[in-house]
């Protein structure tokens, strides 16, 4: 049985923008420093010697990708750490299921939050590497909104972990096992076409490989490449969207 | 009018029976305890009636409907207490009452408003703006009452509001909830301190293995089982000669019950029972005469303390 309220995810939302307000000086500095350190280090060290990919000047190719992970890894921070802190230590969410609010509105106000932080941190390193000259066209302008809807997809397999998730400890296996092997391996940094046709088609399936293929897509004025990529999105994000608030229903109310 | 009813109310986990069978009724304007050791059950029937347990088995009515189906309704107008200190602790005081008003669909105009008139009533005023981790246990208790008092609840629950406080923070906040009382709103509360629960209930219902063993005012309670006073013998020696005592010493008390070293001898003249028992030259280290409680019912009804 599932109780959902769309206004009841959005009061949890406002609780968390809330949240994020007066925390946020300290913590987007934090999420951004690794993305620039990878634009500087491989986009201009490594972009010295290897000028172009695809047509595209090297830094502005990692650019574009690592837009798309900053994306990602603001709602999984967001939904690993955060919530489990929320959720196992401060009780908070204990405390919400007691107000009119269900488990179910917590569990997607949660990844609504998740994805709205995915859009900040997304679209913050977008504009800092505009001022590099990497984003040539107006359809950019729509990525705010596909970072909106991966960080849907990312937020909720991200919570239903971390409804499951027995110890805190863990995360780090969720990390290693599934958002590094992303990270490496969703042509942020290289084309996946020299690599193993395997490799490639395991990469289809991962959600990252599609945000960076349609960030890029975006931002150099080919939308219509973009359009598969954009729909396997918004497809998962609709199915996965249930998982955690089934999830954390359980722990939840007993 | 009954704000709760519970009829042969049950709740299991796999194999493990929290509540076992247990009917009450809880009525507009009293404040009723549910009195009894850990994991006799109290805190998962709190769970059912604020809807984050389901029930295994029985029916559980709160405000006329049924838990868990109209979980939303009965919620909006529900305040709880939880045993846990459950507050947003990034958010300061003021905003910890705020937010949680909007949880209710209360504007935030309104939300601020009831939020100021709340840090007057738990003396919260100085504290608005600290953030709540800098608060002590004792205020953030009383901030825990301020927030369920948001919405103006029709029934204010708390569990275990008192446990780890201090005895002076635990005054402060009997006070409130005495407050509250007079001013209408329906409490209704778990314990393991029997001076709480006879300072604060109207009635109690000591639970014991997830059983009701026994439920009315408390006055009421200790003089059905007890009587008025109680002779407490503290046995010399280790307590081995506890039983020997009791046999000697029970002809003269109209009950009795022994607990480690120690003898409970109970009588409605206390006075003359002391003298009584003082000629019979027991190997005692100290008796005491006090006035007979809720633990002593305790006691009585399930064969063992209730402080464990």
């Amino acid at each position: 049985m599932m109780d959902f309220s769309p206004v009841g995810a959005f009061r949890f939302w406002q609780r968390n923008l809330l949240i994020f307000r007066k925390t946020f000086a300290f913590t987007v500095p934090e999420n951004f420093l690794e993305p620039v350190l990878y634009l500087l280090a491989l986009g201009l060290g490594l972009g010295a010697y290897l000028r172009e990919i695809q047509g595209l000047p090297y830094v502005a190719f990692v650019a574009t990708g690592l837009a798309a992970s900053a994306a990602m890894f603001g709602a999984t921070f967001e939904c690993t750490y955060n919530a489990y802190v929320q959720f196992y230590y401060d009780r908070s969410y204990d405390a919400i299921v007691t107000t009119p609010l269900s488990a179910e509105d917590v569990a997607v106000g949660e990844v609504l939050w998740g994805a709205t932080r995915s859009v900040i941190y997304g679209t913050a390193f977008l504009l800092v590497v505009a001022l590099f000259g990497v984003v040539r066209s107006p359809w950019a302008l729509t990525l705010p909104g596909v970072f909106f809807v991966s960080g849907v997809v990312f937020s909720a397999v991200a919570l239903a972990f971390t409804a499951l998730t027995p110890s805190i400890d863990l995360f780090t296996y969720y990390f290693s096992l599934w958002i590094t092997p992303m990270f490496m391996f969703s042509g942020i940094f290289f084309p996946l076409d020299a690599l193993p046709g395997w490799v490639q088609t395991a990469a289809w399936f991962t959600p990252l490989y599609h945000v960076v293929r349609a960030t890029r897509a975006l931002a150099f004025g080919s939308p219509a490449v973009a359009v598969p990529d954009l729909v396997w999105l918004a497809v998962v994000a609709v199915a996965f969207l249930p998982l955690p608030a089934v999830l954390l229903r359980r722990r939840l109310v007993q | 009018m009954a704000l709760v009813e519970a009829e042969e109310l049950v709740k299991r986990f796999g194999n493990l029976v929290a509540v076992d069978g247990i009917s009450f009724q809880v009525q507009e304007g009293e404040c009723y305890g549910f009195l009894g050791p850990n994991g006799a059950g109290k805190t998962t029937t709190m769970r059912m009636i604020c809807c984050t347990a389901r029930p295994t088995a029985g029916v559980l009515r709160v405000f006329g409907l049924d838990v868990p189906r109209h979980a939303r309704a009965i919620k909006r107008q529900l305040g709880v207490v939880h045993q846990a200190v459950t507050l947003d602790d990034a958010l300061t005081v003021r905003e910890n009452l705020v937010v949680y008003g909007r949880y209710f669909d209360l504007t935030w105009e309104e939300a601020r408003r009831r939020a100021d008139e709340l840090l007057t009533f738990a003396e919260l005023e100085a504290r608005a703006d600290d953030r709540v981790s800098k608060l002590s246990g004792g205020m953030q208790r009383r901030l825990m009452i301020a927030r369920a008092l948001m919405a103006n609840p029709r029934l204010l629950v708390l569990d275990e509001p008192t446990t780890g406080l201090d005895p002076q923070a635990r005054h402060a906040l009997w006070d409130r909830l005495r407050q509250l009382k007079r001013a209408g709103v329906t409490q209704i509360l778990t314990t393991h301190y029997m001076e709480e629960a006879e300072h604060l209930c109207d009635r109690v219902a000591i639970v014991d293995h997830g059983r009701i063993v026994a439920e009315g005012p408390p006055r009421e309670l200790v003089e059905r089982y007890v009587g008025r006073e109680v002779v407490e013998l503290q046995v010399a020696g280790d307590g081995a000669l506890a039983g020997a005592v009791a046999e000697q010493a029970a002809g003269l008390a109209e009950g009795f019950e022994v607990a480690g070293d120690r003898v409970f001898l109970h009588t409605r003249d206390g006075e003359e029972l002391l003298h009584r028992v003082r000629a019979l030259r027991l190997p005692l280290e100290a008796v005491v005469l006090r006035r007979a409680t809720l633990e002593d019912v305790f006691l009585r009804l399930t064969g063992r303390r209730l402080r464990e």
